[in-house]
């Protein structure tokens, strides 16, 4: 990881990516996957489910060196990451394992935290006592109150009811609107990618590569039924064309 | 288990030593009554409180350098394939010397002395602790571990609160099978080369033939060990896995 310009907070230019496998030989996940975020935005990256999304976060927060490819990160710049399982310490509290990655936050920092998220009244339970939905707040709480200049999310709405997933994502609009953070949703689901991000991303089936990019005018706001249609749209005919 | 039960099965095994005390004559098996005076005047002349202490004492100091070094080392192969390939074959060597060999060799290379004894007994319970704390180090959640290094924890709040939480069923079993294992080798070494001490007690007791002693020294020093497994062991393993505990 190297210092980006004053251009972005992150420059992504992956080549390759292949894992080995049992067999013996190398299975192909990533293709030629680029593109840059510029600070305080939100962009998603959309693909079908094994195409490679999750590979594609752990090379950008540092879990993954193993690719060819660079990723430029702002230096000292802080990553957080809310993974697909909550990755929870079970023996901690809710409030303990939001402090333990994020010491120098203050009470009143974590207070507005737990109360936007709805965990004010869980915070000495152990994650052995929330449901799933709780226990994916609990991740973003932690990941927030790390105050990461990038958040790298894995597809945190995934398996919960669609009353559940309303509500989630409003917390999180809340959230990024109130300290503006530098966000990168990956996700299945072109729904979910079009109420949050600024740009969205398609990726093909594996190896991924970057099939089409597409700005969203107006994200994070209630839209017509007719007004994401058309979106729907744009992205299908990118997905075809691309 | 119902206490009741438990009380009764106490009074079953009093009751059956009653009656064998009568059957093979009180030189062979001294009857309780006799063994529980012997307690009373060991006690009152502070003899028995200080072959306990120094007996504990042993206990305590190589229990604590053979969990201090099994966690150590047992980490170490547990999660770095190198070092375990390395300290496979010494470990093997070691878990199978008996302990008799091991005592008398720390007394021939180390003269009769207080550190050779407490060597010796440690390096009877390194191998087990070593392998136990092994077995939790590849049982590790690496899930856990990539979490901590992205939220760039320190060594410490890693090893305090992802690492040894793991660790603590295992650290618990090293501890359990430590304990006992570790008590019962003390008194050996005293026996063999220590002039105090329950085991050196026992040692003279035998040589007197003076059954109604060992017992005395035996039994105060199994009910002392039993109360620490009561009132230290289990209420810290029920300390550490109270998130196990989930209330309705
Ligand atoms: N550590 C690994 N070793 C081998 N294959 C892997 C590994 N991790 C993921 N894969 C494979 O790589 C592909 C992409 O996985 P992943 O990035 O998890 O996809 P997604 O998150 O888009 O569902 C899948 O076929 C998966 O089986
Ligand atoms: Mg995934």
């Amino acid at each position: 990881m190297s210092p980006a310009g004053e251009s972005g907070q992150l420059e992504l230019h992956i080549r390759h990516k292949s894992y080995r496998v049992a067999s013996g030989g190398r299975l192909h996940v990533l293709g030629e996957i680029s593109f840059s975020l510029a600070n305080g935005e939100v962009a998603a990256v959309v693909g079908p489910s094994g195409c490679g999304k999750t590979t594609l976060l752990r090379i950008i927060v540092g879990l993954d060196r193993d690719f060819d490819g660079s990723v430029l990160l702002p230096a000292h710049g802080r990553l957080g990451i809310v993974f697909q399982e909550p990755r929870l310490l079970p023996w901690r509290t809710v409030e303990e394992n939001v402090r333990l990655a994020a010491p120098q936050a203050g009470e009143a920092t974590l207070s507005t935290l737990f109360a936007t998220l709805g965990l004010s009244a869980h915070r000495r339970h152990y994650p052995g006592e929330l449901s799933l939905g709780l226990a994916r707040r609990v991740a973003l709480a932690r990941a927030f109150a790390f105050e990461p200049e990038l958040l790298a999310l894995d597809e945190p709405f995934v398996s919960l009811d669609a009353a559940l997933v309303e509500r989630l994502r409003a917390e999180l609009i809340e959230l990024i609107s109130r300290r503006p953070t530098t966000t990168l949703l990956v996700t299945h689901s072109i729904e979910e990618a079009i109420g949050l991000a600024d740009r969205v991303f398609l990726l093909s089936p594996s190896p991924a590569r970057v099939i089409a990019e597409v700005p969203i005018e107006r994200p994070r706001s209630p839209r017509s039924a007719a007004e994401l249609a058309v979106i729907r749209d744009k992205l299908r005919v990118a997905a075809v064309s691309g | 288990m119902n206490p009741a039960l438990r009380l009764g099965s106490v009074a079953l095994l009093v009751a059956a030593w009653l009656v064998g005390s009568h059957l093979v004559g009180s030189r062979l098996l001294p009857a309780p009554q006799t063994v529980a005076l012997a307690i009373i005047n060991e006690a009152r002349s502070g003899a028995l409180a200080f072959n306990l202490g120094v007996t504990l004492l042993r206990v305590a100091a190589s229990f604590t350098i053979a969990m201090a070094f099994g966690t150590v080392i047992g980490l170490a192969m547990g999660r770095m394939p190198v070092i375990d390939r390395l300290a496979d074959p010494w470990l093997v060597v070691l878990l199978n010397l008996p302990a008799l060999v091991i005592i008398v060799l720390a007394y021939v290379w180390a003269g009769l002395t207080e550190s050779a004894a407490l060597i010796a007994v440690a390096l009877n319970k390194l191998p087990i602790a070593i392998v136990t704390v092994r077995e939790g180090a590849r049982a590790l959640d690496p899930s856990l571990d990539e979490m901590a290094t992205v939220f760039r924890m320190s060594g410490w709040t890693r090893l305090r609160h992802v690492t040894m939480p793991q660790l603590a069923p295992y650290l618990a079993a090293a501890t359990r099978s430590g304990l006992s294992l570790v008590w019962k080798i003390v008194l050996i070494v005293e026996l063999l080369g220590r002039p105090n001490g329950v085991g050196f007690e026992i040692g003279v007791a035998f040589q007197l033939f003076d059954v109604t002693r060992i017992l005395a020294y035996a039994l105060t020093f199994v009910v002392v060990m039993l109360a620490i497994e009561t009132f230290l062991v289990q209420p810290f393993e029920r300390h550490v896995s109270r998130w196990r505990i989930r209330p309705a």
